[in-house]
């Protein structure tokens, strides 16, 4: 093992995790908040929504990722109408087009990990919400979304670990990130086992911080789970 | 133990043989193409080899008084089966690249296509200046600065497309560095596509790819435009392919490219084949 060239190519390396980074976090913010609106409009009782809803999570689960960025980057250009379209500024850079593509498919798979998790939640809680009075918006904000939230927490944290890994597509549409700046080290150096294991061992530390970030989250949500702390023995005396 | 015998002997003969072969004087010997990579070479319905490495070898043949068998191989195996002895020479629009010079020796050069601009037709790059001039970074390199300079206002924040990892984008990289905005793609056919989509302003690549590019009906927007660029670092484009051992074979090759460069055989064949002059610099 060549130490000085391993270090050399992780300090190179380092200068495109925050494009990674960022590609990772606006698509999977951006994907959660359209995966909402899908996993409501699934659970709305409304049959066109219903449809709308399932016809989207079919295309998007079911075709590859790298179809699709290939689709929106490479596809969409070829139409004249599309190139002279007030979208084309978005469009046009592929940076924007990775994360519409990386968006579009997490909300996918998202969508049904938040329908899971809103129908988990258990019909008691809701009907004694209803009892207590409140209203439709605040027995959501206040029983079903946290439960909910947990319930569904361990398979979003699959998600955004894959979403993570996702990132390194984006290198085919000309995104320096991660792996872009690895697969061009490599043709340079024809030295693709350093170079790899190196990328390799960037992504596994992202991952690794992410899934001490949820695994603290999870503990936070479920306090239920743990033994509650032992209150103080009270003083004799105060028994009366 | 006889048979141990007869067999050590029957090797030491065919080896020394074998060498004894290589160091004598050649006067036939057995040529690879590929056969598939036209205009360079290619193969007519009829199976026979034709084109411009294949036209040409048999020009240096009748030149060096050597017999030429011209034999149709796999692009990939070409170099081990040189050094394996299969054949005893390679013309197949090789590139002389440092990486293959560590395995097996180059002649000089006999075409150099050059790395050259393209943009779309209706682009205000498609006036660029110094239309055709050729600038060998090897022989002229301060010409070739000198036509960067001219350029260079020219380009000044445009975004050019090259191919990851290739001589062209190394190019931009030296000459071009805070000038213009680089975009490296996987595939040549990628950059295409996004000049006529007008992601890129301008492209940069191998005029022999790009002069086959622009033929295609799908990019009839795109011309090819400006000065070329060849020599240093560029590599000194298509050679004929020899093992290292046969150092007599390479001075007759050089001889007979050095005619062929001098007699106008190179221009005449590069016009025939790619409709440009491929004579080297």
């Amino acid at each position: 093992m060549d130490f000085v060239f391993l270090y050399e190519t992780f300090v190179t390396l380092i200068s495109a995790i925050p494009t990674t980074l960022q590609l990772a976090a606006t698509s999977v913010a951006l994907g959660t908040i359209l995966a909402l609106g899908l996993a409501l409009c699934r659970l709305s009782g409304i049959a066109p929504l219903d449809w709308f809803a399932r016809a989207y999570i079919f295309v998007f689960r079911g075709t590859p990722l790298l179809v699709q960025i290939f689709l929106i980057y490479y596809g969409l250009s070829q139409f004249r109408g599309v190139r002279r379209s007030m979208f084309w500024f978005i469009l046009r850079d592929p940076y924007w087009c990775a994360i519409i593509a990386l968006m579009l498919c997490t909300a996918a798979y998202s969508a049904e990990i938040i329908r899971g998790g809103l129908l988990s939640v258990p019909h008691g809680q809701v009907e004694a919400g209803r009892a207590c009075g409140m209203s439709r918006f605040l027995m959501f904000r206040r029983i079903v979304m946290p439960l909910a939230v947990r319930q569904s927490l361990p398979a979003y944290s699959n998600e955004i670990i894959s979403m993570v890994k996702a990132t390194s597509l984006a290198s085919i549409i000309t995104i320096m990130e991660v792996t872009g700046v690895a697969a061009k080290l490599i043709s340079e150096t024809y030295r693709a086992i350093e170079v790899f294991i190196v990328a390799g061992a960037i992504y596994l530390a992202i991952n690794f911080l992410l899934t001490r970030i949820v695994v603290l989250i999870e503990y936070r949500l479920s306090p239920h789970l743990r033994q509650a702390p032992s209150l103080q023995p009270v003083a004799a005396g105060e028994m009366r | 133990m006889k048979i141990m015998k007869t067999l050590a002997a029957g090797m030491f003969a065919a080896f020394t043989l074998a060498t004894g072969a290589s160091a004598q004087e050649k006067t036939e010997i057995t040529i690879a193409t590929e056969g598939a990579f036209p205009p360079y070479n290619l193969t007519r319905p009829d199976g026979t080899l034709d084109g411009y490495d294949v036209e040409l070898a048999h020009y240096l043949c009748d030149h060096m008084k050597i017999k030429c068998t011209i034999v149709a191989q796999a692009f990939d195996g070409m170099i081990p089966a040189l050094n394996a002895g299969k054949f005893d020479a390679i013309m197949a629009g090789m590139s002389a690249t440092e990486k293959r010079k560590e395995v097996i020796d180059f002649s000089m050069s006999y075409g150099s296509t050059g790395q050259a601009f393209a943009v779309l037709k209706d682009s205000d790059l498609s006036t660029m200046p110094l239309k055709d001039a050729l600038y060998s970074l090897s022989s002229n390199e301060e010409g070739a600065r000198k036509a960067v300079e001219e350029l260079k206002p020219l380009l000044k924040g445009k975004i050019i497309g090259v191919q990851s990892a290739s001589i062209a984008s190394r190019f931009i990289d030296e000459y071009f560095k805070d000038t213009v905005e680089k975009r490296e793609y996987k595939t040549t056919e990628q950059h295409d596509l996004d000049l006529i989509a007008g992601r890129v302003d301008v492209i940069m690549a191998s005029m022999g790819y790009l002069k086959t590019a622009v033929e295609k009906p799908t990019n009839s927007d795109i011309e090819i435009v400006g000065p070329r660029f060849q020599g240093g670092f560029l590599g000194a484009g298509s050679s004929v392919g020899l093992r290292k051992s046969d150092t007599a074979l390479k001075a007759k090759f050089d001889e007979a490219i050095t005619a062929a460069k001098a007699d106008g055989t190179l221009k005449t064949l590069s016009m025939k084949w790619f409709g440009f002059d491929l004579t080297p610099q």
